[in-house]
């Protein structure tokens, strides 16, 4: 079927630039009130991870034996854990490394994985290859054994847990890359670039990579999630960060052993911190792929 | 007419909810259309042809609703149908032919069992029949073989046949009304009129009533009763196509039927009465100039003066301007051949343990042995249907692709020996340049128009600072009759027009020698065809360039070139000075191409 072409006419009445793109952001949270939800969700994460620590009412690390183990109340609204350290100020704190952990690894994953799999998808050939079998290698493993494996064998640093979530995500970044660039190395544009002069590492970096840029943002906003709770899981089970530090999956690993003795909140409460991170970024990755892609734009 | 119409659209309105409000892709529009009647409307893009189309199958999408009027088919309102009943009557009473026949048909289904499909659909056959049913349907359609055919998926076809099984698709049920959506847009001439001959017969000798949707007014009156033409949603003139091809009424239909390439006509006689002699982008080029404190370039003056240059200056005139009769042509290809490895062919082991040598060669010859030259300052048409293997040439002499054999010369030096990865950052590759055939695929939908423009001469031309670089893309955009307001805009903000030109100042920016024209306008409607063409050769009058124009118009390419060489099968079968080519061929199939172009009623 013919797209319906009556739009091509109208463009001059576009606005451009990034009036526009604030324009049609408020046209998909119009459509879509979710995605504003989400937005007002990372705001509130965001803010917690930078000025977490100047607004918390008690210290995440100072203890009060004597105030230990009370239920949420007034005092301490997420209540204390058995060391009668506040469980809203350490639930708050953590977000700044739980945050920077996913942020830094999705970094790490896009620049590695997301430069890969452009370049196998643009050269083909042997770059392809060697990528391809890469990630195939990766995905062999069940992945969070994998950056189990990799963090112990790395040590046991904040450091590496960043690094072991990133190359657990490798494969999706490296394959979902690989496609978008390999469906347009022929396109027209790239071959007027050519024309106009540019090496191929050129074409790659300034005229192809710009383009897959808005699919990877939203995959970058879609694994934002995972690693979070990649990063929970790891201290969970005790690798990566160290107790006393203030770190969702050290709380709940912490607080589940008060769990059958009726002290519910010390896990409660840092678990569903993650959880509503983890919500707020697959919301929001949703609702940046409505922003991106072309076919809601409607 | 007493009779109840087959088709009765009246007063139909129909809107499109999208985010900037509501709009209406079509208003207040009548047609009729009697019992075997063939009925064409025509119209660019834009003008809501398809849209009312969609309204009478009631297939249009989910943004679009009909707002108002009534579509009455045979005096049921469509309007008010239930689905259910909708669904009965598509593909039994009214059916449809897409533009892409490829997308049209499920790549992966057998083509026959697609047809059977619909047929037991319809209760038109039984599961034990349908078979048998279909390939008679096959046979109807002049596919050859039928009976092999029936298990032959799409992507095994070529474009035509495709065309073919998805006609007899449509007309598999008998239906009363078939709507063709630019049936042939994508064809080649020679499988346009075939394809078009069939439609008019198999629906002429079932007594069906026909709707003809395309942009091409030539189309439309060779083959219809009556034209319909819209220009944004509106009907502007219904006529008979004789009358309207003698006396058009309304405007619009007469500046569409001057902007169509046709015999007999000048360049200069595609553009509107009203348009002054000199395009006005030339006038902007001379204050350019001016200002920049350069020398006009002599030959302006010549186009200023003739207001209708004869784009075929007989060849003795064009010795006389060019550079000297006797030196080496711009561009020399001898025996140019390119191979590609033949699909499915065995591959080492294999071919050891074939049981005996295949009976074809494993190489498929794209490009022939063909040898050719260019002038400068010369244009010449590169004229083949689809598969003939000029792309491939022109890929070639661009030094995008290298060749198997033979040699190419460009301004004196063999360029054909340099591997193509190695030639983008050469000087030469200033030189040879190329405006591609969809300018939408061709501009990086990330660059603004100014920073596509600037790409060639930041990459290879002197930069010269920031402001150097926007002041020459502003040249440029005047030279190519672009508003300097577009330049920041980003190529989904632009017209196919406007996005045409980004594409020739990006060719010209470096001032090459040789521009490739890889059906420059094949994506455009005719009315900016028209204007592009005129510009391209203002752009090369005053530039003095080089075309190489790749085609499969010969009515463009005649308007354009002053020598053309018709290509078949990655070979060469003609080539001359366009006139004599065009008036009279030598090889039978420059003949089968010139009579495959539709002749109006005249």
């Amino acid at each position: 079927m013919t797209p319906l072409t009556f739009r091509r006419d109208e463009p001059a009445a576009r606005t451009s630039g990034l009036l526009a793109v604030v324009k049609h952001g408020r046209y998909v949270i119009g459509e879509n009130p979710v995605t504003g939800f989400a937005f007002a969700l990372f705001v509130v994460i965001v803010f917690a991870a930078v000025f977490g620590p100047y607004v918390v009412p008690y210290d995440p690390l100072a203890s009060d034996t004597a105030a230990a183990l009370k239920g949420p109340s007034a005092a301490h609204w997420f209540g204390t854990d058995q060391l009668g350290r506040d469980v809203f100020s350490r639930v708050v704190v953590a977000t700044r490394l739980d945050f920077v952990i996913a942020l830094a690894s999705v970094a790490l994953v896009f620049a590695m994985g997301g430069l890969a799999g452009v370049a196998a998808g643009f050269f083909g050939g042997w770059t392809d290859r060697i990528v391809g079998r890469l990630a195939d290698t990766i995905m062999a493993f069940p992945l969070f054994v994998l950056a189990m494996g990799i963090v112990a064998a790395l040590g046991n640093t904040v450091q590496n847990i960043v690094i072991a979530t990133a190359i657990v995500n490798f494969p999706l970044y490296a394959r979902i890359a690989r496609s978008e660039a390999n469906i347009r190395r022929d396109a027209g544009f790239v071959m007027a670039a050519r024309l106009s002069g540019n090496g191929e590492f050129r074409i790659l970096l300034a005229h192809i990579l710009p383009n897959i840029m808005p699919i990877m943002i939203v995959q970058m906003s879609l694994t934002m999630g995972y690693a979070i709770l990649n990063a929970a899981g790891l201290s969970f089970i005790g690798l990566g960060v160290r107790p006393p530090t203030a770190e969702w999956g050290i709380m709940v690993a912490e607080g589940a052993a008060f769990m059958v003795s009726g002290e519910w909140w010390i896990a409660f409460f840092p678990g569903l911190a993650l959880m509503v991170a983890v919500f707020c970024f697959n919301l929001l990755g949703d609702g940046l792929r409505d922003i991106v892609d072309p076919q809601r734009r409607t | 007419m007493s009779e109840v119409p087959l088709l009765d659209v009246r007063d139909l309105t129909v809107e499109f909810h999208t985010r900037r409000g509501t709009v209406r892709a079509v208003e207040h529009i009548d047609l009729t259309l009697a019992k075997g009647e063939t009925l064409a409307i025509v119209g660019e893009s834009g003008s809501g042809k398809s849209v009312t189309s969609y309204a009478v199958m009631r297939i249009l999408d989910r943004a679009g609703r009909i707002a108002e009027g009534s579509v009455r088919f045979t005096g049921l309102n469509v309007h008010d149908a239930t689905e259910e009943a909708m669904r009965d009557l598509r593909g039994r009473e009214m059916s449809m032919i897409f533009q892409n026949p490829r997308a049209a048909l499920n790549p992966i289904r057998k083509v026959g069992r697609q047809i059977a499909d619909i047929l037991v659909r319809h209760v038109q056959a039984a599961s034990n029949d349908a078979a048998e049913k279909a390939v008679e349907a096959l046979e109807q359609v002049r596919i050859a073989r039928p009976r092999e055919r029936y298990h032959a998926y799409p992507f095994e076809l070529s474009g035509g046949m495709c065309q073919r099984v998805v006609i007899a698709l449509a007309l598999a049920c008998r239906p009363q009304l078939l709507i063709a959506d630019e049936p042939t847009t994508g064809l080649d001439v020679t499988t346009q009129k075939a394809v078009m001959d069939l439609v008019v017969e198999l629906t002429r000798e079932r007594g069906m009533s026909t709707i003809l949707i395309t942009h091409d007014l030539g189309l439309a009156a060779a083959y219809c009763d009556r034209v319909v033409v819209m220009e944004k949603g509106h009907v502007v003139e219904t006529a008979d196509s004789k009358a309207i091809f003698k006396a058009p009424a309304h405007g619009y239909t007469k500046k569409l039927m001057r902007a169509t390439p046709r015999p007999g006509v000048t360049l200069r006689d595609l553009l509107p009465e009203d348009s002054p002699s000199t395009s006005p982008r030339l006038r902007g080029e001379v204050v350019a100039r001016s200002a920049a404190g350069e020398e006009a370039p002599p030959r302006i003056a010549t186009v200023e003066k003739a207001p209708h240059p004869d784009p075929l200056p007989a060849s003795g005139e064009r010795e006389k301007d060019g550079v000297g009769g006797e030196a080496e042509p711009l561009l020399v290809v001898e025996k140019l051949v390119k191979e590609y490895p033949r699909q499915g062919a065995p591959a080492g082991l294999k071919k050891l343990f074939a049981k005996r040598p295949s009976p074809e060669p494993d190489v498929f010859r794209a490009v022939d042995g063909i040898s050719f030259s260019v002038d400068r300052g010369e244009s010449v048409g590169l004229v083949g249907e689809s598969g003939c293997g000029k792309s491939t040439t022109s890929m070639m002499v661009m030094r995008l692709l290298d060749k198997t054999d033979g040699m190419i010369r460009f301004a004196g030096g063999d360029i054909g020996e340099i591997p193509a990865k190695n030639f983008a950052r050469l000087p030469a590759r200033s030189r040879i340049q190329m405006v591609f055939q969809d300018p939408t695929d061709s501009l990086n939908p990330r660059f603004t128009a100014a920073r596509a423009i600037a790409d060639p001469i930041l990459r290879l031309g002197e930069a010269g600072g920031r402001d150097a670089v926007r002041a020459r893309c502003e040249d440029l955009a005047r030279q190519v009759g672009l508003p300097i307001e577009l330049l920041d805009r980003f190529p989904h903000q632009l017209s196919g027009g406007q996005k045409a030109r980004v594409g020739i100042a990006r060719a010209i920016a470096l001032k090459p020698d040789l521009i490739i024209l890889d059906e420059p306008t094949a994506a455009l409607d005719v009315s900016v065809q028209a204007v592009v063409l005129n510009l391209l050769q203002d752009l090369k009058d005053t530039l003095r360039m080089s075309y190489l124009f790749v085609s499969h118009d010969l009515n463009v390419v005649r308007l354009l070139c002053n020598r053309v060489i018709v290509m078949r099968t990655g070979r060469i079968v003609e080539q001359g000075e366009t006139s004599r080519v065009l008036k009279a061929p030598e090889a039978d199939y420059t003949r089968d191409l010139l009579a495959a172009i539709p002749h109006p009623p005249l």
